[in-house]
C-alpha cells in the first residue's frame, strides 16, 4: 500500500514545557505536579504521562480498595498456610468464598465468610467513592457527567452478583467468591444451576451489546483513523464545524449500508451500547433464580426453544431439588487440588440421600 | 433517495478495483460497483438457501429455525442437501458475500480517498467466520465441527462444544478474548463519554475543547491517550478479541482435545516451585 494509513506515531513531537491542563473552574484543582514521557506510549497515542489529580475522595477510595485487596489476598495467603511459593503458585485456584448458605444473610464468622463481606463492602466503598470522584471531576471542569453514567452501569452489574441478587435470594453464599478460577467457577456454576443462561434473553441482549460494542468500535476507530489524514479525529471541531474528514466518513458508511451516522450521534450509539451490556447483563443475573428457576424451561415455555427429548423432563420427583436453592460451587475436579466445598453438611441446601 | 447536501461532490468515478466503470453508480445512498453485485448474488443465493432450509426443516419458528451441517460420516466431502449440503451452500455464499462486502468496502475507501482501515477489520471480523465454519472443521477433518445455522441452535452448538472441554473458561486463549472484549467496551464507554459530555456540557456552559479531553483524563487517571490514540487503542482492542477468539477456537481440538482445566497443570508442575 503506498499511501499513509495512521497505525502508529512514526515521528514524535516533545514539547519543551508538559502540558499541565486547562485551569479547573470549579472548586480544587487538586493536581499533583510531575509528569514524565515514555516513548512507547507516544507510539500509539500521546507520550506524556501525568500530571494526576487526587481528590479527597480519590484518596479515600484507594484507600477502601487498597483494604479490600489486602484482605483478599491476605485470606489466599492464609489458605496455603503463608507459604509464598505456594501462594505464587496455586494463585490463579487461590479464593476468598463467600459465606456458606447455612448463614443465610446472617453475618459469619470472619473465616467464615466475613472477610468476604468485609472485603465486599471495602470494594463497594471504593467504587462508589470512585464514582463520586469522576462525578464532582467532570463537574469542576464545566463538563456533562456522562463518564459517572455509564460506570453507573457497571456498578450496576457488580452490585446485583455481589449483593442485591444474594439478598433477594437469602443467602450472601449466593454471591461471586473473590479469585480467578474461583469466579470462573461461579459463572460456570450458576449457568448451568440455572438450566444454561444461553437461554436467559437478557444475557443474549448483553452478548449482543457485547460484540455489538466491538463491532461499533472497530467500525468507528477504523473510519476515524482512515480519514484522520483529512483531520477527522478532531471530533469535537468537526461537530461544531464539519469538515471533510467527517463528510467523507459520513459517506463511507452511507454508501456501504445505506445509513451513516454523525460526528456526535457515533459516540450516543457507542454510549448506548456499551451501557446496555452492563445493564442488560444486571437484569438477566437479577431474574436468574430470583424469578426464573430455568432458563431452559422459560425458553420452551415461551416459544424460544425446542423441546429436547423426554430424558430431560423434569417430573415432579426432582422438581423441587432444582428450585432456588443453591448448591454450592463444583468440586473442583483438578487433579492435585483439594478445595473444601464450602456448604456444611447439615445445612438444609444439601439434597436429601436417596432412600436406599 | 435525497442525497445528503455535501454529497454530490464526492460521487466521481474511479476507485474502482475491478470492472473498470462497469458497475461504477449508485442506487438510492448505496455505492454498486462489481462487489456490491457479488454482494447482492450471493446474499439473494445465500438468503434462499436459508428459506430452503426452513421451509423442509420442522418449524417456521424464528427462533428454532435449525440449518444443520452435515454428519460427520461425510467428513470433507459433500453431504446430500438435505443433510447438510445446503449447510455447505450457505456457507459458500455467506463466505463470498462477507468477502464481496469487504472488497466493496476497499472501493469505497478509494473513491473516498481514505485509508483501509475498515475493511481491514472486517476481515479479521470475516476471520472469526471462517475459522470457525472452514479452518477447523477443515483441521478436525469433518464439516459436521461447524456450528448450525440458527438462532437458539448456535447457542447450543456454542454451549455443547464448550462442555466438551469441561470448563470453557479456562481455555487461556478464551480468557485473554474476553478480556479484550470486555476492554473494548471499557474503552468505547470512556470515549462515547468524552466526546458527549465535552460536546453536551452543564448547562449554560460552552462546549469543551480537546485540552478538556487530555485535561480529564490526565486528572482522573494521569494519563491521556490522545484523539489519534483512542482510536488505535480502540481499533487495536477491537481486533485483539477477535484474533484471540480465532485462536481460542482453533486450539481447541486441533491441538487440545482434554478438559481445559487440565491443561494448567504445566503451571503447577514447573521445576521452580520444588
Amino acid at each position: 500500500m503506498p499511501e499513509y494509513q495512521n497505525i502508529f506515531t512514526r515521528i514524535q513531537v516533545r514539547t519543551l514545557q508538559p502540558d499541565l491542563g486547562v485551569p479547573v473552574e470549579y472548586g480544587h484543582s487538586d493536581r499533583i505536579d510531575g509528569t514524565g514521557h515514555n516513548y512507547w506510549l507516544g507510539v500509539l497515542g500521546d507520550a506524556q504521562i501525568g500530571p494526576i489529580a487526587l481528590s479527597r475522595w480519590a484518596v479515600l477510595s484507594l484507600i477502601f480498595g487498597f483494604a479490600a485487596i489486602e484482605i483478599i489476598g491476605l485470606n489466599m495467603w492464609a489458605s496455603v498456610g503463608w507459604s509464598p511459593i505456594q501462594f505464587i503458585r496455586q494463585l490463579p485456584w487461590l479464593a476468598l468464598e463467600p459465606p456458606s448458605p447455612a448463614y443465610g444473610l446472617h453475618l459469619p464468622p470472619l473465616n467464615k465468610g466475613g472477610w468476604w463481606l468485609l472485603a465486599g463492602f471495602f470494594l463497594t466503598t471504593s467504587i462508589l467513592l470512585w464514582w463520586v470522584h469522576l462525578y464532582s471531576r467532570s463537574r469542576k471542569l464545566g463538563m456533562g457527567t456522562h463518564l459517572p453514567w455509564a460506570f453507573a452501569s457497571a456498578i450496576w452489574l457488580y452490585f446485583v452478583c455481589g449483593f442485591l441478587r444474594p439478598v433477594l435470594m437469602g443467602s450472601f453464599g449466593e454471591a461471586v467468591p473473590f479469585g480467578i478460577f474461583p469466579h470462573l467457577n461461579w459463572t460456570a456454576a450458576l449457568s448451568i444451576r440455572y438450566g444454561n443462561l444461553f437461554y436467559n434473553p437478557f444475557h443474549m441482549l448483553s452478548i449482543a451489546f457485547l460484540y455489538g460494542s466491538t463491532l461499533l468500535f472497530a467500525m468507528h476507530a477504523g473510519t476515524i483513523l482512515a480519514c484522520s489524514k483529512l483531520g477527522a479525529e478532531r471530533e469535537i471541531e468537526q461537530i461544531t464545524d464539519r469538515g471533510t474528514g467527517s463528510e467523507r466518513a459520513a459517506l463511507f458508511w452511507r454508501w456501504t449500508m445505506g445509513f451513516n451516522a454523525t460526528m456526535e450521534s457515533i459516540h450516543r450509539w457507542a454510549w448506548w451500547f456499551a451501557v446496555l451490556v452492563t445493564l442488560s447483563g444486571g437484569i438477566g443475573i437479577l431474574l436468574t433464580g430470583t424469578a426464573v428457576d430455568n432458563w431452559y424451561y422459560w425458553a420452551v415455555k415461551h416459544g424460544v426453544a425446542p423441546q429436547y427429548p423426554p430424558a430431560m423432563i423434569v417430573r415432579p420427583a426432582i422438581a423441587d431439588s432444582l428450585r432456588g436453592r443453591y448448591q454450592g460451587p463444583p468440586p473442583d475436579s483438578f487433579p492435585g487440588l483439594s478445595t473444601q466445598p464450602v456448604y456444611a453438611p447439615s445445612s438444609p441446601t444439601v439434597l436429601p440421600a436417596a432412600k436406599p | 433517495m435525497a442525497q445528503l447536501s455535501f454529497e454530490p461532490k464526492y460521487r466521481v468515478r474511479g476507485g474502482t478495483l475491478i470492472g473498470g466503470d462497469l458497475f461504477d453508480f449508485w442506487v438510492g445512498p448505496f455505492y454498486v460497483g462489481f462487489f456490491g453485485v457479488t454482494t447482492i448474488f450471493f446474499t439473494v443465493l445465500g438468503t434462499a438457501l436459508c428459506v430452503w432450509g426452513a421451509a423442509i426443516g420442522s418449524t417456521w419458528n424464528l427462533w428454532q429455525i435449525n440449518i444443520a451441517p452435515p454428519d460427520l460420516k461425510y467428513g470433507l466431502g459433500l453431504a446430500p442437501l438435505r443433510e447438510g449440503g445446503l449447510w455447505q451452500l450457505i456457507t459458500v455464499a455467506a463466505t463470498g458475500a462477507f468477502v464481496s462486502w469487504a472488497l466493496r468496502q476497499v472501493e469505497i475507501a478509494r473513491k473516498l480517498g481514505i485509508g483501509y482501515h475498515v475493511p481491514v477489520a472486517f476481515g479479521v471480523a470475516i476471520s472469526a467466520y471462517v475459522t470457525l465454519v472452514i479452518v477447523r472443521p477443515f483441521l478436525l477433518g469433518a464439516w459436521g465441527h461447524g456450528f448450525p445455522y440458527g438462532i437458539l441452535s448456535h447457542l447450543d452448538w456454542v454451549s455443547n462444544v464448550g462442555y466438551q472441554f469441561l470448563h470453557f473458561h479456562y481455555n487461556p486463549a478464551h480468557m485473554i478474548a474476553i478480556t479484550f472484549f470486555f476492554t473494548t467496551v471499557l474503552a468505547l464507554a470512556m470515549h462515547g463519554s468524552q466526546i458527549l459530555s465535552m460536546t453536551n456540557p452543564k448547562k449554560g456552559e460552552t462546549i469543551r475543547t480537546p485540552e478538556h479531553e487530555n485535561t480529564f483524563y490526565r486528572d482522573v487517571l494521569g494519563y491521556s491517550i490522545g484523539q489519534v490514540g483512542i482510536h488505535r487503542l480502540g481499533l487495536f482492542l477491537a481486533l485483539g478479541a477477535v484474533i484471540f477468539s480465532d485462536v481460542c477456537i482453533l486450539i481447541s481440538g486441533p491441538l487440545w482435545t482434554r478438559g481445559w482445566p487440565e491443561w494448567w497443570t504445566w503451571w503447577l508442575n514447573l521445576p521452580i516451585w520444588r
